[in-house]
């Protein structure tokens, strides 16, 4: 596909340290609800969704490489929608396209289906910015590149991580 | 003999190249075989061998004699002429200048040296010829890693076994050596190699011999593998671990002192190294090496050596990091690896070089400017971080050098102990005037340090006979004089502690050098009578007046603790005298009167922990909780008082979790137990009214606890002694009605009519009495002697027919342990197991549970109220029973068969006929107490019958239960004509099934899945059954997760998935989700065509768990999800567009 890597020397940043799930099971009440509107534990369950992602091209997670931060990703549970804003580490990222579709895919894998998930780039990170965003968020195009199957083993290799 | 066509066509198959691995070996075994039992001697296979030993063909040559180098490895043990082993030895000898062949050669040679005692050994001037032509011809480098193992193998052999015919060789053997190590790289080669060098230099001890001119070449080929380090990526798989190589070669570096010319240098250059590892792998081989070379050649190096540690211990970073959780234990630094060995390595230097060493530390220059500036150092939290941790680095420093010697300890002292002396304020003895400014702390914590030191030393040299000596020592005069002071300046550390202004780590160097003084052993001691008293004063005023502070409190219990064991192990009498008049007693008196300011909790901590030290001082204290604990029981009993109901309630629970199991692990304690059983039973004989109290539950379950655990220590002739004071005071109880059980005909109309009242119209001493001797008796040995066993029987039978679960129990124990009837045996005195089986199964309790509910007899013509009554006393029946069945069992007797068809009877009672004014859900709760009996049976219970409690327990008994049970209730199961039957059967089913072990269930898999499945569905219905469907489940998990029965799974996997997909909403419990979907999970590994047309299924009813409301199922449910896609993507990559179409719906 590419012939040299896109960014060859990536900084690999320290990792925020995970919390552990408070509480344990047997104190808890059975029939409580884990609040989805509870924006701050939920929204770190999404971390834990998709903090794990594989980088395509490096060995490092998304969070390693802070593409991906705790603070990049709104949830409202209760208008079931989510945003997740992520940073490509160089600016020409042509890898950018691939990350968002990883990340789509993710979520659609471990999300209700009631939700409506946005991807963006973040504003003024990319030179391409509108056209990646425009990609991601077509649903017929996301069906389209998910047909393809050089592109479907390049994302299940991806995400195959956030799965242990 | 073999016919040699058969042994020809063995010879070929191995040597043909195209035959596997596996013929090859099947080949030699078979040659092997014939040679063992004397078919084919070793010269005619070697005749017909001959073409493939000396062809001009190479492959064929190293074939054939790998062939008969690895025959010789199997003939290991079996006795050969001394000619054959000459010739064969010649020629493998011959062969090692083969390269092509070598490696059959060296096998050959190898087994060959390695044959032992009286089975033909090769000889000494052959081994030699050996060692000659390998050292000549064999390049061990230039071979692959196999070879180069045999080479270091036989290299190691002929040095093993061959010594002193090798040593001649020294002028090759050496050099040859260092050749063939030289480059090696692999592991396991390796740790032979430097096993070969320090067998080799122990061959040359001499050291102005041969080796002496070949040191350089040898240790430089070892050298450069130091610190060892593995590039190995960590997957490979290495037999070699890291530190087992380390270890061989740190023993090849100390194998001779002509290394440490070499040696030493090397690792102390390498201490200066900044990789951690290197530090720490150099700081070991210098502490191993300096004990081989000695301490005359590791003389020169002290001075270096000294210089590096202090380095090490003065800065080591890993130790700075960990500083700032130290507040906790006061100064103690969490130590890093590298200041560990770094301080191992300190006590060797001064075990072998102490005078120099000592004289290196007085004069140093950093310890010289932390001591002098130590008066900075007044407030722990005024220290900045490096100093304080420069003041660890000398307190350990100082330690040690107070330790080791006798010499360094007087040197110490006189340097540094003057200066702290002035820097704490203390000038001569008995100084008041320093009371008035707080205490230096870093003065403080060296001083604490070095009187450490000095204890060590004192307890290192006491059985020396010098403690003598040590008395006229100089730094034990010094010591002697300021132990006054210095006692007076700890103990003032502690009483600053009250108003706050002193730190954590103040009070813990105050009360740590308490503890030393106070510890001083032997004969010898710092300090008078007098001191020591009041060293004891304080701590024991600190403990019993002080809790308000937490931290201080726990220190001079700790401290306590200390002296006190110290005290009980030595002989010094005066000491034992001064704690047990100052503490023991003040403890012991404190317990007996009625003082709140400190709470309970606290008290009984103080006696825990303290008499734990020592049987005497237990004893003692036992007292005072004996009659604390009489007090508040009878405060409960008289006036039905709620303060003393916690007090008595705290009590009994430490003599039940502390005290007890205390005096049981010491041994030869058992009176204690036995007292304290018949003291309870003595108090309870002389109150005779109780006063009835809204929370005794808790209480009486807390004196049932004690009462049964000090009985089931106790021996058999004093339970006998316990049981009849016990079951005098219940005869003594004239509102129970044992008299009229002693006789036959009342008893029955006893029975008859006590059973209708419920548990309330027992009195509360009644009610405290049966519990309490229902305690007693479960605990009983099967040795126990029980006098009244037919009115126990008879009595347990009425008052559990009321609801008195510890009756039951006690049934269940009795019949447990009975003695089996014997023939010749007087039978007026001795009641027999079928004496009792016949009492119980003539009892009311039996015929109730086999009347069933409708055609009881006072149903026809009584009232609602009555019938209602009978059923419940029908349902306490039946769990008396289930523990009768439960002793039963457990001691593998044939009538638990008729008592489980009476409970399966009693389950399946009909009551659908007759017009009953009771509603349904009484009926049910008979039925279901039915069914809950088989949880009692095969569950293992912690208040009776179990191995603590003496139960008499056949091996696999759960095992037989379920092969019992099993085609009874499958059978029932297929019959049953009602819902509620089903349900009640299933309920039953799953109680045995959820309590076998689950081998057991494994191996009836292929009938039981349709069934656990069954009542899956069935069970989920009723919302009170969550917990046995989860069990149900966790069975049902075990099997699928079992490897073996896969195909079972396989065939019922329609069922299983569509029950787990139902399961996968169960709203009642979350745990029941989350395993159901980590089962369909598992599931997802079956063979695609069976799982295949489930799939739709699944993965639609997963979008709905993905928005369960509980996390963790909602994470189950993704990776379920992801291992169902995965999966079936691989197998039809036409897959993910139906799958995304599903989820793009929603997008």
């Amino acid at each position: 596909m590419v012939a040299g890597l896109i960014n060859a020397n990536p900084i690999v940043y320290e990792k925020k340290e995970r919390r552990p799930r408070t509480g344990s099971v047997v104190l808890e009440d059975e029939y409580a609800v884990e609040s989805i509107d509870h924006m701050v534990v939920f929204s770190l369950t999404f971390l834990h969704h998709i903090r794990d992602i594989k980088d395509p091209e490096h060995p490092y997670s998304l969070e390693d490489l802070k593409v991906i931060t705790e603070d990049a990703i709104e949830v409202d549970d209760k208008r079931s929608y989510v945003r997740v804003t992520f940073t490509p580490t160089v600016e020409h990222c042509s890898m950018a396209t691939v990350i968002g579709l990883c990340l789509r895919v993710k979520l659609m894998r471990s999300l209700p289906s009631r939700y409506k998930v946005d991807i963006r780039v973040a504003p003024g990170t990319h030179a391409t910015e509108a056209a990646v965003n425009k990609q991601l968020n077509d649903k017929e195009r996301v069906a389209a590149a998910l047909e393809n199957p050089n592109l479907v083993d390049m994302v299940d290799d991806c995400l195959a991580p956030s799965f242990e | 003999m073999a016919d040699s066509t058969h042994c020809v066509k063995l010879i070929e198959s191995f040597v043909d190249s195209s035959s596997t691995p596996a013929q090859q070996a099947a080949s030699i075994d078979a040659i092997a075989a014939l040679v063992k039992n004397d078919m084919l001697t070793l010269e005619s296979l070697v005749r017909e061998m001959a073409m493939y030993l000396t062809t001009t063909d190479s492959f064929l040559r190293a074939r054939g004699t790998l062939l008969l180098g690895e025959l010789l490895a199997c003939l290991a043990s079996k006795p050969l002429e001394s000619e054959t082993v000459l010739s064969l030895i010649g020629f493998f000898t011959e062969r090692l200048a083969d390269w092509k062949a070598l490696h059959g050669a060296l096998i050959g040679c190898l087994a060959l040296l390695r044959r032992k005692g009286n089975v033909g050994v090769v000889s000494s001037s052959k081994a030699l010829a050996v060692a000659q032509s390998y050292l000549q011809n064999v390049q061990v480098q230039s071979l692959r890693q196999s070879d180069r193992k045999l080479c270091f193998e036989l290299l190691g052999c002929l040095l093993e076994r061959y010594p002193d015919d090798i040593v001649h060789l020294d002028d090759v053997l050496i050099p040859g050596i260092c050749e063939s190590i030289d480059g090696e790289k692999d592991p396991e080669c390796l740790m032979l190699a430097f096993h070969i060098v320090e067998v080799l230099v122990h061959l040359y001890p001499d050291p102005t011999g041969p080796l002496a001119s070949f040191a350089t070449d040898l240790f430089e080929n070892l050298s450069c593998y130091f610190p060892i380090h593995f590039t190995h990526p960590k997957g490979e798989d290495i037999d070699v671990k890291k530190e087992e190589l380390s270890r061989t070669l740190m023993v090849a570096f100390a194998s001779t002192p002509l290394f440490e010319p070499f040696a030493i240098p090397l690792l102390l250059e390498k201490l200066s190294s900044s990789l951690p590892l290197a530090k720490v792998e150099s700081l070991k081989y210098l502490s191993y090496c300096s004990d081989k070379y000695g301490a005359a050649r590791m003389a020169k190096h002290v001075k270096v050596i000294w210089s590096a540690l202090k380095d090490i211990i003065y800065t080591s970073p890993e130790s700075v990091l960990l500083l700032e959780s130290e507040i906790v234990d006061g100064m103690s630094f969490q130590e890093s690896h590298t200041v560990t060995e770094a301080l191992i390595l300190l006590q060797k230097v001064f075990c072998q070089n102490s005078d120099l060493l000592i004289d290196l530390i007085v004069i140093d220059e950093d310890i010289k400017k932390t001591v002098d500036s130590i008066y900075q150092f007044k407030e722990y939290t005024g220290i900045p971080l490096a100093d304080k941790q420069r003041l660890h680095a000398v307190g350990s420093i100082l330690y040690f050098s107070a330790k080791s010697s006798i010499g360094s300890c007087n040197r110490v002292f006189e340097a540094f102990f003057p200066c702290l002396i002035n820097a704490l304020g203390i000038s001569a003895e008995n100084s008041v005037a320093l009371l008035s400014s707080p205490c230096n702390f870093g003065a403080t914590y060296l001083c604490v340090e070095l009187l450490a030191g000095c204890r060590a030393l004192v307890v290192r040299t006491k059985g020396n006979a010098t403690s003598n000596v040590i008395v006229q020592e100089a730094w034990c005069d010094i010591l002697c004089t300021y132990s006054t002071s210095l006692t007076k300046l700890f103990s003032f550390t502690l009483i600053t502690g009250v108003d706050g202004s002193t730190q954590n780590a103040c009070l813990h160097s105050g009360v740590k050098g308490l503890q030393i003084l106070a510890t001083f052993p032997g004969d010898f001691s710092p300090i008078s009578k007098s001191v020591y008293e009041s060293i004891l004063l304080k701590l024991i005023s600190v403990v019993t007046g002080n809790c308000k502070d937490a931290f201080l409190w726990k220190l001079a219990l700790k401290a306590l603790v200390e002296v006190g064991s110290f005290v009980d192990k030595s002989e010094d009498t005066e000491k034992a005298q001064s704690f047990n008049a100052i503490v023991v007693d003040k403890i012991a008196s404190f317990m007996l009167c009625d003082d709140l300011s400190m709470p309970l909790p606290l008290k009984l901590e103080i006696i825990s922990s303290i008499g734990t030290t020592g049987l005497s001082y237990m004893q003692k204290f036992l007292q005072g909780l004996e009659c604390s604990l009489l007090a508040s029981l009878s405060g409960v009993y008289v006036r039905g008082d709620p303060e003393n109901l916690e007090i008595a309630t705290s009590l009994l629970e430490c003599y039940s979790c502390d005290v007890l199991p205390w005096f049981d692990s010491i041994g030869g304690q058992e009176e204690v137990q036995f007292h304290f059983a018949l003291t309870i039973w003595g108090q309870i004989g002389n109150i005779l009214s109780f006063c009835a109290s809204s929370q005794e539950q808790k209480l009486l379950s807390a004196a049932m606890t004690a009462m049964q655990y000090a009985v089931g220590r106790c021996l058999a002739e004093n339970q006998t002694v316990i049981i009849d004071r016990a079951f005098g005071i219940l005869l003594s109880t004239t509102s129970l009605p044992i008299n009229d059980l002693m006789d036959e005909i009342t008893s029955v109309k006893v029975e008859g009519y006590k059973s209708n009242d419920d548990l309330g119209c027992m009195s509360c001493r009644e009610k405290w009495i049966i519990s309490l001797f229902a305690s007693v008796v479960a605990a009983l040995r099967p040795q126990a002697h029980i006098a009244n066993v037919k009115v126990i029987l008879r009595l347990f039978l009425t008052t559990q027919l009321s609801g008195h679960v510890p009756s039951a129990q006690a049934l269940g124990s009795i019949i447990n342990k009975l003695p089996v009837k014997v023939e010749n045996m007087d039978a007026s005195n001795v009641f027999s197991l079928e004496d009792a089986i016949d009492l119980i199964f003539s009892s009311r309790v039996w015929s109730l549970c086999n009347e069933g509910p409708t055609n009881c007899s006072v149903a026809r013509n009584n009232n609602e109220t009555s019938i209602r009554n009978n059923l419940l006393i029908q349902s306490h029946a039946i769990e008396g029973l289930a523990w009768i069945g439960k002793g039963l069992l457990m001691r593998g007797h044939e009538k638990v068969k008729d008592l489980i068809v009476t409970l399966l009877s009693c389950l399946l009672s009909n009551h659908s006929e007759g017009s009953l004014p009771c509603t349904e859900q009484e009926f049910l709760c008979v039925m279901r107490s039915a069914a809950d009996a088989f949880h009692i049976l095969v569950s293992d219970s912690e208040a009776c019958l179990n191995k603590r409690l003496h139960a008499t327990i056949r091996p696999l008994y759960k095992q037989r239960l379920f092969s019992i049970v099993l085609p009874i209730i499958l059978s029932l199961i297929s019959k049953a004509d009602s819902s509620i039957q089903r349900a009640m059967l299933y309920r039953a089913f799953a109680n045995v099934v959820s309590g076998t072990p689950l081998s057991a269930v494994l191996s009836e898999a292929k009938k039981l899945i349709p069934i656990l499945v069954d009542s899956l569905f069935v069970l989920s219905e009723d919302i009170l059954n969550k917990d046995i469907v989860y069990c149900i489940l966790l069975v049902l998990s075990g099997i699928m997760t079992d490897k073996k029965r896969s195909e079972v799974v396989e065939e019922n996997a329609h069922i299983i998935v569509r029950r787990l997909i139902a399961l996968m909403s169960y709203p009642h419990m979350m745990v029941i989700r989350e395993t159901a979907i980590q089962c369909l999970t598992a599931m997802s590994e079956l063979p695609h065509a069976r799982i295949y047309p489930m799939r739709t299924q699944v993965l639609l009813s997963l979008l709905k768990t993905l928005d369960d409301p509980k996390r963790a199922v909602r994470l189950e449910a993704v990776k379920c999800r992801q291992a169902c896609v995965s999966y079936m993507e691989f197998i039809y990559p036409q897959l993910p567009r139906v799958h995304i179409a599903i989820q793009s719906r929603h997008i």
